[in-house]
């Protein structure tokens, strides 16, 4: 069985590239044969973020136009062998991704046997957003708990279940998931931030995970190791917490809860 | 909490804020979502006339459309303010 995942947001810079990466990552980790495709299309990043930029010959865009095979554009991953990454094409030709190409490259890739294939959408609701969901059997909707953040999401959730072959051919929308990232738990206790409930509520999808805000993250994108790989980090274990409960573990929620200051901090800290 | 936050003026709880204003326009966006695109403008619109008789919040004007085997219907709700005294509790 294999099944394809879309990393979707509508509103750009919440999370989805890092978002695809570890979980991509985290599905290898567990012995899953997984691809990851950067739709990007002009905003190629991906590859950086999971550290094989300097690898990338052919692109997405290459095999749909029958420039280079599916297994020339293939960029196997450094640390699983199992995983394999599809760079985004840098055209400028948003027009380069058609319904056609993209469906005949995922079916390609389910004869070639990965379990799952993640779809890495661009910002927006224009066509490389559309094709990177049109083709999904899940949805995980990344969202900021901020107001336009969830506005986004929540006219993505519209999309997702209208605008997708799964609802064009009236099987409904597949499971959807929201994955809350950049979560500050402090400024949620302060009243500053809404918090997981909130978001949960408004939108009235479960929540696949919440991804709390780390400096890890930058560290991990820095050095282009997605961030589940860095154990000893809280976004990087809150990543693979979401890995698992995407397979059907059932797993506490953890680090909703801001780290409890010391005496001295308390008194006079800010 | 610390001392120095006593001293401090609290700032509203905006996380509520952000939340309340969310679930309105969720609510408005989603019953509009699939249905004509002059939905939105002729809420408003429906709104300010409204508004010329009576005082009523943004979000009191409330439009569905309603699918069946007849066609659409298009639902509309209004919420009008609570008349003072008209009610035991006041
Ligand atoms: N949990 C987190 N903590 C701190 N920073 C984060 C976290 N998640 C993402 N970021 C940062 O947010 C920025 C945007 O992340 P990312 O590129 O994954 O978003 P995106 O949704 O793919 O953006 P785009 O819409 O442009 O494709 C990056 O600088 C990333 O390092
Ligand atoms: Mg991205």
């Amino acid at each position: 069985m294999s099944e394809t995942l879309v990393i979707t947001s509508g509103k750009g810079g919440v999370g989805k590239t890092t978002t695809s990466a570890s979980l991509a990552s985290g599905l290898a980790q567990r012995g899953h044969k997984t691809a990851v495709i950067d739709f990007d299309v002009g905003l190629r990043n991906l590859d950086l973020i999971m550290g094989c930029e300097r690898r990338v010959v052919y692109d997405f865009v290459n095999v749909i136009q029958n420039e280079a095979t599916l297994k020339q554009a293939l960029i196997r991953d450094k640390r699983h062998d199992n995983l394999s990454v599809l760079a985004a094409s840098q055209t400028r030709d948003k027009d380069a991704l058609t319904q056609e190409g993209v469906g005949r490259v995922l079916d390609e890739l389910k004869q070639d046997g990965f379990d799952y294939i993640v779809c890495d959408s661009p910002a927006g609701i224009e066509k490389g957003a559309h094709l990177a969901m049109y083709f999904s059997d899940r949805a995980v909707v990344v969202v900021n708990p901020e107001v336009s953040s969830v506005r986004d999401s929540d006219r993505i959730l519209g999309l997702l279940s209208s605008k997708t072959r799964r609802a064009e051919q009236g099987e409904g929308p597949g499971p959807q998931h929201l994955l809350l990232t950049r979560y500050n738990p402090a400024r949620v206790e302060a009243g500053e931030m809404m918090s997981v409930g909130d978001v949960e509520e408004i939108l009235g999808i479960p929540v696949l995970g919440v991804i709390p805000e780390s400096e890890q993250v930058l560290a991990a994108s820095n050095s282009g190791v997605p961030v589940i790989h860095d154990a000893g980090s809280i976004a990087g274990q809150a990543y693979g917490d979401a890995v698992a409960r995407l397979v059907g573990e059932d797993v506490p929620m953890r680090f909703l809860e801001a780290p409890k200051k010391g005496f001295f901090k308390r008194m006079f800290g800010t | 909490m610390s001392l120095l936050d006593f001293l401090r003026p609290r700032p509203k709880n905006t996380a509520n804020i952000a939340r309340e204003r969310l679930r309105i326009i969720v609510a408005q966006e989603r019953a509009t979502r699939g249905g004509p695109d002059y939905l939105p403008l002729l809420r408003n619109e429906l709104l300010e006339v409204i508004r010329k008789y009576v005082h009523v919040g943004a979000d009191a004007v409330q439009i569905n459309v309603e699918r069946s085997n007849e066609g659409e219907v298009l639902e509309l709700s209004v919420a009008l303010p609570e008349v003072p005294g008209a009610s035991g509790t006041g």
